[in-house]
Formats: C-alpha cells, sequence, structure tokens
C-alpha cells in the first residue's frame, strides 16, 4: 500500500518538474541507509527534488527526519546509498567548493582572525588572484556582513553571532553555485537571529545564489524562502509538501508581516508539521 | 586594540597569581571582600609551611633523640660507662666527630645550603684565578694548534644544577624531536597507529633504570672509537626515551581528534593535505601537544636524577649520589637542600612550559 503511495508521489514530483536547463540542482530517487546491527535503518527514500537556478529553498520538518543527512549529502560530506545528486546536470563526487556550507555551529578556526577564516576560503577558489585581490574579496563580504571593524579579530574572541556572520562571509566568499544552511541560526538568541536573517537576505540579493536552508523556524522558512519545503518524518522520509512562497523580493520583515497571505502560509505549514 | 601589560596579567599567564596578591597587600590595594581571598591565597598557605616545617623539626629532633642514645647504648654495652659518658658529653659539645647521623633539621639544611653557596663562590674564583693564569699560555697553545687547557676542578653545586638543566633540556628536545612527528603522522593514519600502538603500550611503562641500560648498551658501542666521555650523550638520550611517550600519546591523540567541523570545513574547501595539517590539524591540537610536553619535561627531570646517578653523568643526581656515598656530617643535609632545589626547578620549569603553552596556542590554560 505504502509503496504505490510513494510511488504516486514520485511521479508527481517528476512530472511537475521544471525545464531542466534551468536546474541548478537535481536530487534524483536519493536513499541513504545506515546499515545497525539489527538491520538497515533508512533515512531517506525516493527522495526528488529540483531546485531553479536562483532559488531560495528552505527546508522545514521534525527533528531527526533526516534534513541534515540530505544537506550533508548534497554538499557531498555524507555518502550516498543509492540515487544521486548533480549541479547543473554533473554529477557530484564528494565535498567542493561549488557548494558551500554554511554549518550550524560556526565552525570558524578560533586560532585565526576573521580575516584569516574568510582568506582560508578565498585562497582556495580564486589561487590565481594577487594577495591584495583576495584580501579585497575578504574584506568586502566582512563588510557585507557588517564586521567591517572585527577584521583582525581572533574567532574565539566574536560573540556566538558574530562568528556565524565570519561564517556566512566565507560562504558567499568562495562564490559557491550553491549554498547550504544547515540551520545556521539555531542557536542564537531571537534578536540576533533576526538581525542576521536581514544581513543573510541582503547579501543574497546582490548574490543570488542558489541557496538550500534547513530550518525549525517556520516564520524564517517563509521569510527567506521562494519555496519551502516541507519533508515527512523518518524513517523512510521523503518531500511530503512543497509551498511556493510568492512574495516579491526583495522583502522587509514588515512588508512580509502586514502580507494578507503571510497567515496562509504560516497555516498551512503548521498544520503539515501538526499533522 | 594594544593591551596593556600589568604584573598582575603576567603572573595570572604564568600561573603565578599568588604575587600580585602580595603586592596589592603591600600596596594597600585590597579591599574588604578580598580579605577572603587573601586569607585563602596567602595566609593559609604560609601557615601550612611553617605546619610543614615545625613538624619536620620535631620530627628530626626526635629522630636525632633516637639515634643519640643508641650510640650511648652501644658504648655502654661494648666499652663499658667510661665510653658511654664520654660519647654523651661528645654528642652534647656538638663536636662533628661524634654527631647521629640522621634526618637534618630545617636549620641545619639551611646551613648546608649557605655552605654550599659560599662553596660555589669559592670554585668560581677559583675558576676566575685559573682562567686568568692560563690565558697567556693558552692563546700560545691554541696558535701552536694544541687544545687549551681547561679547568678540570670538582664542579660546585651551582654548576651541578646548570649541567643538570643542560642534560634535562637535550633529554626534552630529544623527546620533542622524535615525538611530535611521530605522534602526527600516527594520529593521521589509522594503519601507522595500529603498527605503533602495541610499541608504544609495552615501552610506556619501561623504568628509567632500564631505559639507561638499553641506551648505555647501544651508546658505548657506537661511540667505542670516540675518547670523550660519553655519560652525557647516555645520560640525556636516556630522558628522552623515557620522557618521549607522554607527548607522543598526547600529540597523537590530538591530531586524531580535531573536531569533525573543522575537518568539514577543509573537505568543502577542499584543503591540500599539507594546507590541512598545518592550518587546521596542527593548531587544534596544540593545546594537546602541551599538555603531551609539560608532562614529558616534567618526567624528564624527575627520571634525570636517577639516570644521572647511574650513568655517573655530573649533575644532581651524581650529586645526591656522591653526598650519599661520602657520609660527612652535613651530607644528609646537602642531600635534602639537592631536594628542594630539584622540587623547585620542577615547579619552574613546569610554570615555564605554562607560559609558553599559554603564548602559542589559543585556549587558555589554568595553572593547577
Amino acid at each position: 500500500m505504502s509503496t504505490i503511495i510513494e510511488n504516486k508521489d514520485t511521479i508527481i514530483t517528476k512530472t511537475s518538474g521544471f525545464p531542466s536547463n534551468d536546474v541548478m540542482l537535481d536530487l534524483k530517487d536519493l536513499k541513504k541507509v545506515y546499515p545497525t546491527p539489527k538491520g538497515d535503518y533508512v533515512v531517506l527514500e525516493h527522495l526528488n527534488l529540483q531546485i531553479k537556478k536562483e532559488e531560495f529553498v528552505t527546508i522545514i520538518g521534525h527533528s531527526g527526519c533526516g534534513k541534515t543527512t540530505m544537506l550533508s549529502m548534497i554538499a557531498g560530506l555524507n555518502p550516498i546509498s543509492g540515487g544521486n545528486i548533480s549541479v547543473l546536470g554533473k554529477h557530484i563526487k564528494g565535498p567542493g567548493p561549488d557548494r558551500g556550507v554554511i554549518f550550524q555551529a560556526p565552525s570558524l578556526m578560533p586560532w585565526m582572525t576573521a580575516l584569516q577564516n574568510v582568506m582560508l576560503g578565498v585562497n582556495q577558489v580564486f589561487p590565481h588572484a594577487t594577495k591584495a585581490q583576495r584580501n579585497d574579496i575578504a574584506k568586502y563580504y566582512l563588510q557585507k556582513v557588517g564586521l567591517e571593524d572585527a577584521f583582525n579579530k581572533r574567532a574565539s574572541d566574536l560573540s556566538q553571532g558574530m562568528q556565524q556572520r565570519v561564517g556566512i562571509a566565507r560562504a558567499f566568499a568562495i562564490k559557491p553555485k550553491v549554498l547550504l544552511l544547515d540551520e545556521p541560526f539555531g542557536m542564537l538568541d531571537s534578536l540576533t537571529r533576526g538581525e542576521l536573517q536581514d544581513t543573510l537576505i541582503d547579501i543574497w540579493n546582490k548574490e543570488k545564489i542558489t541557496a538550500v536552508m534547513i530550518t525549525h523556524d517556520v516564520d524564517e522558512a517563509i521569510f527567506l524562502a521562494d519555496r519551502v519545503v516541507m519533508m515527512t518524518s523518518g524513517p523512510r522520509a521523503k518531500i511530503g509538501d512543497v509551498l511556493d512562497i510568492e512574495f516579491e523580493r526583495p522583502r522587509t520583515r514588515k512588508t512580509v508581516l502586514e502580507h494578507d497571505d503571510y497567515y496562509k502560509y504560516r497555516k498551512h505549514l503548521i498544520d503539515f508539521l501538526e499533522h | 586594540m594594544k593591551q596593556s601589560v600589568t604584573l598582575g596579567k603576567v603572573t595570572k599567564f604564568m600561573g603565578l597569581g599568588f604575587i600580585s596578591t602580595f603586592k596589592d597587600l603591600f600596596t594597600g590595594k585590597l579591599e574588604k571582600e578580598d580579605y577572603k581571598a587573601f586569607l585563602r591565597k596567602v595566609i593559609v598557605p604560609v601557615a601550612s609551611v611553617l605546619l610543614f616545617l615545625g613538624l619536620w623539626h620535631l620530627g628530626a629532633n626526635a629522630l636525632y633523640n633516637v639515634e643519640a642514645e643508641f650510640r650511648i647504648e652501644k658504648a655502654l654495652n661494648e666499652q663499658g660507662q667510661v665510653a658511654a659518658d664520654e660519647m654523651a658529653a661528645c654528642i652534647a659539645s656538638g663536636d662533628t666527630s661524634c654527631q647521629p647521623n640522621t634526618l637534618p633539621s630545617p636549620s641545619q639544611v639551611w646551613t648546608s645550603f649557605q655552605s654550599l653557596l659560599n662553596d660555589h663562590a669559592l670554585i668560581s674564583a677559583d675558576k676566575v684565578a685559573f682562567k686568568e693564569k692560563t690565558a697567556a699560555l693558552n692563546e700560545k697553545r691554541v696558535a701552536e694548534g694544541k687544545d687549551p687547557i681547561v679547568y678540570t676542578g670538582r664542579p660546585s653545586f651551582v654548576d651541578q644544577i646548570f649541567r643538570s638543566l643542560k642534560t634535562v633540556f637535550a633529554g626534552f628536545f630529544l623527546a620533542l624531536l622524535i615525538a611530535v612527528p611521530l605522534g602526527i603522522f600516527i594520529g593521521l593514519s589509522p594503519t601507522l597507529k595500529s603498527a605503533f600502538n602495541w610499541f608504544i603500550q609495552i615501552f610506556k611503562p619501561v623504568s628509567p633504570v632500564v631505559w639507561y641500560l638499553l641506551v648505555f648498551m647501544i651508546v658505548k658501542t657506537l661511540l667505542i672509537d670516540s675518547s670523550e666521555d660519553s655519560s652525557f650523550s647516555i645520560s640525556f638520550i636516556a630522558v628522552g626515551l623515557c620522557s618521549m611517550w607522554a607527548t607522543l600519546v598526547n600529540t597523537s591523540m590530538g591530531v586524531s581528534s580535531v573536531d569533525k567541523d573543522y575537518i568539514n570545513v577543509a573537505k568543502v574547501l577542499k584543503l591540500g593535505n599539507f594546507q590541512k595539517v598545518f592550518k587546521i590539524i596542527l593548531p587544534s591540537s596544540l593545546p594537546l601537544i602541551f599538555t603531551g610536553l609539560k608532562i614529558t619535561l616534567s618526567v624528564a627531570w624527575m627520571v634525570l636524577i636517577a639516570i644521572e646517578l647511574l650513568a655517573q653523568s655530573p649533575g644532581l643526581g651524581l650529586f645526591v649520589w656522591e653526598e650519599f656515598q661520602n657520609g660527612a656530617n652535613d651530607s644528609n643535609a646537602k642531600i635534602i637542600v639537592a631536594m628542594f632545589v630539584i622540587g623547585i626547578i620542577g615547579f619552574l620549569l613546569d610554570r615555564l612550559m605554562l607560559s609558553i603553552q599559554n603564548w602559542v596556542s589559543f585556549e587558555k590554560t589554568d595553572a593547577i
């Protein structure tokens, strides 16, 4: 019985796909299995998702449903058990700087300064640029995230929010094709979280890098996304529902909150999560 | 962003925070709520030292009396009443020929300490005089291509200390040069780890004495043609081999347990192996490497004494052994002086390592 429904879902998502030349990131029939002594544990199965160029997709779902597993598979940090992932039609092989990651913990090298942390990536991605050019790139993105006064501060001396700003600068500075965000604001207080959402969306509006972001926060999901993807609870998690958010960009928090559709979207998401 | 350097910061950095409390006391900067801290940090340690000295004094006195009574009784049993009375009078008079030989009292130790310093001053003066006397002759000898005449008198206590420090640092750097690179390779490669694990587990608990004998066997043969004194090489190599295990284990553990997030960052950025090791793995394992080095230095200092003693290599270990063999009236007191000197230098070496660790590593470690 359940396999029939799964197949039906697969068909729906496949047929409602976008023209393939617009597709940046394509997950086909993705599967993740963790072997356990009691037999295989299937985290994800028959997961299909296509993400267009310059699209911002947020992924929402219950804890432990496999969102992070999916994201780390896209990043190439977690091996794929079945199906495939392609970026611009090319199957991914392991991690690479074409898929920038903003981790849940800022994951900065605490012994480096903010600038050195960003330069670590920039040096790697632009090896042919001059030292001054690379410095300029790193400084530009640190300015963009509001850290023009903290270039030479050690990462360990920065607050959690500022560290995550460096994380954002580091991810954008390597100019990835796809940006993967794993609950990047989950560890911050709500005030800082709001500020960082604004920073993220400002810089994203300029760069328009295809982004996939995991979040637990319904409001964050609506505010940032073009599409909200809802995942079913595991095991054998897959895409449960997709909601298009049709607010115009650039958005401000005020216009979004005052928009008539906002509560409709919000209700849709909460209904899915509570069902 | 310039930070002013104050006494408080410097002493805290070096793990000697109590010094600034003293300073606050004398400059009258102590607040009311600081008195509790003052009591805990100054009064209690001073009181415990005084208590220790008092107990020591009483204990030494008791042992002295036991030994004195034994001597008198022995004289009585073997030579009769007259000899016993003579012995009692002799002991009471403080004559060095018949003093009971036992645990010296704190004041005797202090006297010996001063006499050792005087002895050092004498020997230093002697050395200077010797140098002046032989300066002209040595110049001539060097011009003729001969070896200059060197001072061959006995070393003073202070010379022995410096000789010991030289040995311990030579051993420490040997341990560092072997253990840190090897630890990094073992930490990076699970294959190397399983290759070396049995080796580490078996050799780690081996006693310094056995290490010394092993090194002795090898170095003696290697230097068979050399006329040089091999005792220094043998002792520092043995010290290095005894003490390197802590650094080896800590380094490999630090390297193999780098935060997974950092490794993920390196993977996403596709850092090369060289960059991964030098920019991420090494800096992040520095705190553990330094913990290992700190243990290594203190172990090196601890085993040094035993090894110098065995190797007959000049230094504090040999000093202690010679005093013990010597059996002079103040030998025991000199041994106790050496014990305190060894302890205090060990403490200072530990603080030195802590300062270096806080200097180079991103994690600040407090003194224990």
